[in-house]
């Protein structure tokens, strides 16, 4: 039972001269002298409430949240699998978690060997010569991949290089990460089967081409067959190619960007590696190149000695350092865990038991929902809303309807090349009696579409918040509390 | 079903423009904010600026997505619409009233690569 009384601001319950602790007698009163210009004048604006206010109400606002950890997550693009618990208890080992980042090699050749290893890994899934762990999210990442093409074609001489290829699919990251390398985004188009228009591209390649930024399989979910082709095309010009990892967990297993002709990549260790996602993670995204662009790479680079023993390398040819220190440690070491707890036996199933999931639920609701690419889909797919479009329920509304129901709703309006984008990613780690339920709820949501709109349309009914006026929230947002 | 108005010119991308004489009045088309959902943003560009038709001249955010704003039109911006600024909802309200940017064009045999409304309507069917 939520008690809606708890779930109000922590100021809101403040009563003044509540408190929920006791502080001994101040013993060294009047032993210290603070100046007078850096004492506050009033006290400070804290909330005032005693200790069993304060576990209702941060306790009743968790129970409102929604998580892996509480239910099914389709969120599209994001992978939301399961996180186990295993992960959080070796990043939580103090033997870790208490290192200092500026302690010497000597001392930390278990937390190094963790890094190297990692690396070793990491690389041999993506078909790359050496990873970087050292970007802190995904488009940390893609910016750190682009700057090591970047220097790549600055170093050799090569200045006119100034264009990157992105195609019209592409995750806004994409294009952001390229403008903040300072390089210019050329659109290249997708065609009917929503993969690259392999014609479109051929004219825009030339001189002037550091690269080319490709997801794949491509954020319809779909596979990009021509890959081969369109990686020549770009190495015959002089780019280089840029994967972006986003969807590597379709590939898990079955094949390898670096296979593909994939110069750099990036892989966010959040959504393919199991650590956590969303609410502020943090993430990692590590690069990986190929043989060649290994000095590129940021420091430091973690590397072992012939005797085994490990060490802390710079490299001069670096694009410098990206981030502090060697990135998001805790995070490399969740992910460091999942690899070891799955093992490459169960690890090179995960690819194809997601790709399997995304196509049951896509068959099996693709009558009540829009279908607007068929064929076998990768790990996730998109619905242009529902079929039967006649009583305007739109992908909003069928989205926020699934709240009620005790699922995460769905990516929206996202990829944009639909008006009514619904974009689904089960993952491989749900069971089929989860996936079942979901099937038949989005049936249910159709039908209730058809015979009862308005229910449908005012959704959500049974959430701690109804719907909430998104408009209003862009145009004046309230930040702060005002006391 | 979108309004779709006669004696305007309509782009592919849609935008329409009204013309009269030589300037230009572009906006979104009622289709493209239907299709947008409430917009709250207009992104416009300065008066002086110059517009090329086929290429970007600000962008349309609403709750949904960002959309850049492609003029179908090349000249120079004499005039933009100020009350966007604190109202982008005039757009959903009646877009056809409401133009984003009055240009003066510089090239008239540009409006003949544009849609009539028999055909921007057939496009928006499909």
């Amino acid at each position: 039972m939520n008690n809606t009384y708890y779930n109000k601001l922590v100021f809101e319950l403040s009563k003044a001269g509540r408190q929920g602790f006791s502080l001994p007698t101040n013993e060294f009163e009047g032993c210290y002298s603070i100046p007078n210009e850096i004492k506050r004048n009033d006290p400070p604006l804290l909330p005032e409430a005693d200790e069993q206010t304060v576990v209702r109400h941060y306790t009743n606002m968790s129970n409102n949240n929604f998580g892996v950890d509480t239910g099914f997550y389709p969120l599209g693009s994001c992978t939301m699998k399961y996180n186990p618990k295993i992960n959080e208890e070796n990043a939580d080992h103090p033997a870790f978690r208490q290192l200092h980042p500026l302690a010497p090699a000597s001392a930390v050749q278990g937390a190094l060997e963790v890094y190297y290893n990692t690396q070793k890994m990491l690389s041999e899934i993506g078909g790359m010569s050496e990873f970087t762990l050292n970007p802190f999210a995904g488009a940390h990442g893609e910016l750190t991949g682009l700057m090591v093409i970047r220097n790549f074609h600055i170093k050799r001489g090569d200045l006119k290089r100034t264009k990157i290829i992105i195609p019209d699919s592409a995750h806004g990251t994409n294009p952001a990460s390229a403008a903040v390398c300072g390089l210019e985004v050329v659109e290249v188009k997708s065609n009917e089967n929503g993969t690259v228009d392999v014609e479109a591209l051929r004219p825009l390649l030339g001189d002037d081409v550091a690269g080319m930024m490709m997801t794949n399989p491509n954020t319809l979910g779909i596979f990009e067959t021509q890959i081969p082709e369109i990686a020549k095309m770009v190495h015959e010009c002089g780019g280089l190619m840029y994967y972006d990892g986003a969807n590597l967990n379709a590939l898990l297993g079955v094949c390898r960007p670096g296979d593909m002709g994939f110069d750099v990549m990036h892989i966010n260790l959040h959504k393919t590696f199991s650590t956590p996602h969303g609410g502020g993670g943090p993430g990692a995204g590590p690069i990986g190149v190929r043989q060649g662009l290994e000095n590129y790479l940021p420091n430091p680079q973690v590397k072992k000695n012939d005797d085994g023993s490990f060490f802390v390398d710079y490299s001069s040819d670096s694009l410098g350092s990206i981030s502090g220190f060697f990135g998001n440690f805790s995070v490399v070491l969740r992910a460091y865990t999942f690899l070891l707890s799955c093992g490459k036996e169960n690890f090179a199933k995960m690819g194809s038991l997601a790709v399997l999931n995304a196509n049951y639920i896509k068959e099996m609701l693709k009558d009540d929902y829009e279908l607007p690419i068929g064929g076998l889909c990768k790990h996730e797919f998109v619905f242009n809303g529902l079929k039967d479009k006649s009583q305007h329920v739109t992908t909003l509304d069928v989205a926020k309807r699934l709240l009620d129901y005790g699922f995460h709703a769905p990516t929206i309006y996202f990829p944009l090349l639909f008006h009514e984008a619904l974009m689904i990613e089960p993952t491989e780690t749900e069971s089929k009696d989860t996936i079942d339920g979901f099937i038949k709820v989005m049936k249910e949501i159709a039908k209730e579409a058809a015979e009862n709109p308005e229910l449908v349309k005012t959704a959500p009914h049974n959430t701690p918040i109804s719907r909430v006026d998104d408009v209003k929230a862009v145009k004046e947002p309230k930040l702060t509390f005002k006391f | 079903m979108a309004k779709v108005i006669e004696g305007l010119y309509y782009a592919e991308s849609h935008e329409y423009v009204r013309v009269e004489g030589n300037i230009g009045y572009v906006g979104i088309t009622d289709y493209a904010q239907e299709q947008l959902g409430n917009v709250v943003y207009v992104d416009t560009p300065e008066v002086g600026d110059s517009v090329a038709a086929g290429e970007e001249f600000g962008a349309v955010e609403s709750v949904k997505a960002a959309s850049d704003l492609i003029s179908p039109v090349s000249g120079e911006v004499l005039e933009v619409n100020e009350a966007l600024a604190d109202a982008p909802e005039l757009v959903n309200e009646d877009a056809f009233n409401n133009w984003i940017i009055k240009v003066e064009l510089s090239d008239l045999s540009e409006l003949d690569n544009l849609l009539n409304a028999e055909a921007y309507s057939n496009l928006c069917g499909e």
